[in-house]
């Protein structure tokens, strides 16, 4: 079981000189395994600042982020212990992998680093985590620009999974991919998540998707949580005027169709 | 309302002549009609890029249309056959009868030129004689028709959001007040609240200057919001067109089927969708 709390966060950053901006506004939350919670708002609510927090590429101004109960370690053979922990899906898959190595190296390095198996053990390991993204084992030699988009994304999943995480932060991982395979993509982190009984944090603006593959959704707007709950009373019954805005501005063909009417729009 | 035929595409080909050849657009015929917004949908690697790159000839080697005729019908009465246009016809054609909203448009503003020289590059060009103050004029009012506003005209890409920059795109599309808009993904790296302002605006700019609009992405709910008809590409080829409602209750064709179930329902049943454990797709 892990747990990551967010306890009255807020970020400020500052902006040429004297200016601050205020990222977070008193964010607390709580990311334990088994739960997916999904993180909404539009471009520049805070969304990836949060995730920047988690992964450590910024501190929080004020407030604490503790992982199982401890602030989170900010060097040294802990801090590694914590990235073992908290693993991290990134949205773009031609920027997150590295253009120089293969596929082996890829999911190599963090068994190595994070002494998950066995030297000896390092290889069958390797084609186990490909087994379980779906890839095919002949791709462990290839080099990323040989694979399509989708397949890059399974790497760089299966790259977060190799230290056998407890948490996952999963920052749009689907939206630089075709609709075609978006969905099999995000079957494929739902079924691992089951499997390893992962705590998954899903970033995105794309309400539907929110709404299906979490327990819970985090609407966020200039930084301030405004609404929060289990996702389909978040959808389906919105509270916050913010979150009825986001929702109305999704297309939505349910309701489009609902009321009868002519085949054209006029 | 949409009776008369704006543009008639018949049999028309692109390949790709690299080897192996490869065929992305195949045979395609359609009419598009005057004043209506057409929906073109498919995943990528469709062709329907390379369509309405077609449509207005510019595909560079090696892509090359193989065959068909595209006929634009002029609101003079005048059938101008874009194919056999030369040079300096096809110069005057583009932007004044057909403009195009590029994808990731709003990135390709030039960083060094103010928003107000950029919109009048586009008078310089196709109307040389307009005089610098009519030049200034118009830009201002195409500015506030978009609603950034006439005084952006002096500022620099980089001090507008991404919406606001794709909004001074379809101002500089809209210059020539042209019959027909190609908008390629116009709103895909835009969060949702500022998509449906865009959006709205396109609508509303169509109702005002009743120009056809055909509209690329991949994204099939929103289509079936603005669209009048939809067509559905696959491997070059349409296989399905209808109206909107007609694609979302009763999909002809398996693949149309198969695209509108990529799409979880924002507020309709869980369905057979995820976390039901069914096994991801083979890629």
């Amino acid at each position: 079981m892990t747990t990551l709390e967010f306890r009255n966060v807020s970020k400020k950053y500052r902006i040429r000189g004297s200016r601050e901006l205020l990222a977070l506004d008193d964010v607390s939350f709580t990311l334990e395994s088994g739960r997916t919670i999904a993180l909404v708002g539009q471009s520049g609510s805070g969304k990836s600042t949060i995730a920047k927090i988690i992964t450590r590429l910024e501190s929080a101004t004020t407030g604490s982020v503790l992982l199982d109960g401890e602030p989170i370690p900010s060097r040294g053979r802990a801090l590694r212990a914590y990235r073992q922990q908290v693993r991290m899906v990134f949205q773009d898959p031609f920027a997150s992998l590295n253009p120089y190595h293969t596929i082996r190296h890829h999911l190599e390095r963090p068994l190595r680093l994070h002494h998950v198996v066995a030297p000896g053990e390092v290889d069958a390991e390797v084609l186990r985590l490909l087994d379980r993204v779906r890839l095919s084992a002949d791709l462990v030699e290839r080099r990323p620009h040989e694979l399509s988009g989708g397949q890059r994304q399974r790497v760089a999943i299966a790259r977060a999974l190799a230290s056998r995480p407890g948490l996952l932060i999963a920052d749009e991982p689907v939206s630089m991919l075709d609709v075609s395979i978006r969905l099999g993509v995000l079957n494929l982190l739902a079924e691992l998540q089951r499997e390893s009984n992962l705590g998954v944090l899903y970033i995105t603006h794309d309400l539907a998707t929110a709404r299906h593959f979490s327990d819970e959704i985090m609407v966020l707007n200039s930084g301030v949580v405004v609404e929060r709950g289990p996702s389909d009373d978040v959808i389906l019954n919105p509270q916050h005027a913010y979150t009825r805005q986001l929702r109305d501005a999704s297309p939505n063909p349910d309701v489009l169709f609902s009321t009868p009417k002519g085949g054209s729009r006029s | 309302m949409f009776d008369e035929e704006l543009l008639t595409l018949h049999d028309f080909s692109v390949t790709y002549e690299v080897e192996p050849p490869v065929h992305a657009v195949r045979n395609v015929s359609l009419a598009l009609r005057r004043g209506e917004i057409l929906g073109l949908a498919g995943e990528s690697g469709c062709g329907k890029t390379t369509l309405a790159y077609g449509i207005q000839r510019l595909l560079k080697p090696p892509a090359v249309i193989t065959s068909g005729r595209t006929v634009f019908h002029d609101e003079s009465g005048v059938d101008i056959d874009i194919n056999t246009l030369d040079v300096a016809a096809l110069r005057a054609f583009r932007w004044d009868k057909a403009s195009m909203v590029f994808q990731g448009a709003m990135n390709s503003l030039n960083p060094v030129l103010s928003i107000g020289e950029q919109l009048g590059d586009v008078f310089t060009a196709h109307r040389p004689g307009m005089s610098r103050r009519d030049r200034t004029a118009e830009c201002g009012d195409l500015l506030d028709l978009v609603k950034v506003g006439r005084e952006r005209l002096r500022s620099y890409p980089h001090e507008l959001s991404g919406g606001m920059r794709q909004r001074v795109m379809i101002a500089m599309a809209l210059a020539l007040r042209p019959q027909l808009m190609i908008m390629d993904e116009p709103t895909t790296a835009l969060d949702v609240l500022v998509q449906r302002e865009i959006l709205d605006e396109i609508s509303q700019l169509r109702e005002r200057f009743g120009f056809s609009v055909i509209f690329i992405t991949h994204d099939l709910p929103l289509l079936l919001e603005i669209s009048d008809r939809i067509a559905v590409m696959l491997e070059g080829r349409i296989v399905e067109l209808d109206s909107p409602e007609n694609i979302y209750r009763n999909p002809q064709h398996h693949y149309t089927r198969r695209l509108l179930e990529s799409f979880p329902s924002l507020t309709g049943d869980r369905g057979g969708f995820l976390r039901d454990g069914e096994p991801a797709g083979a890629r």
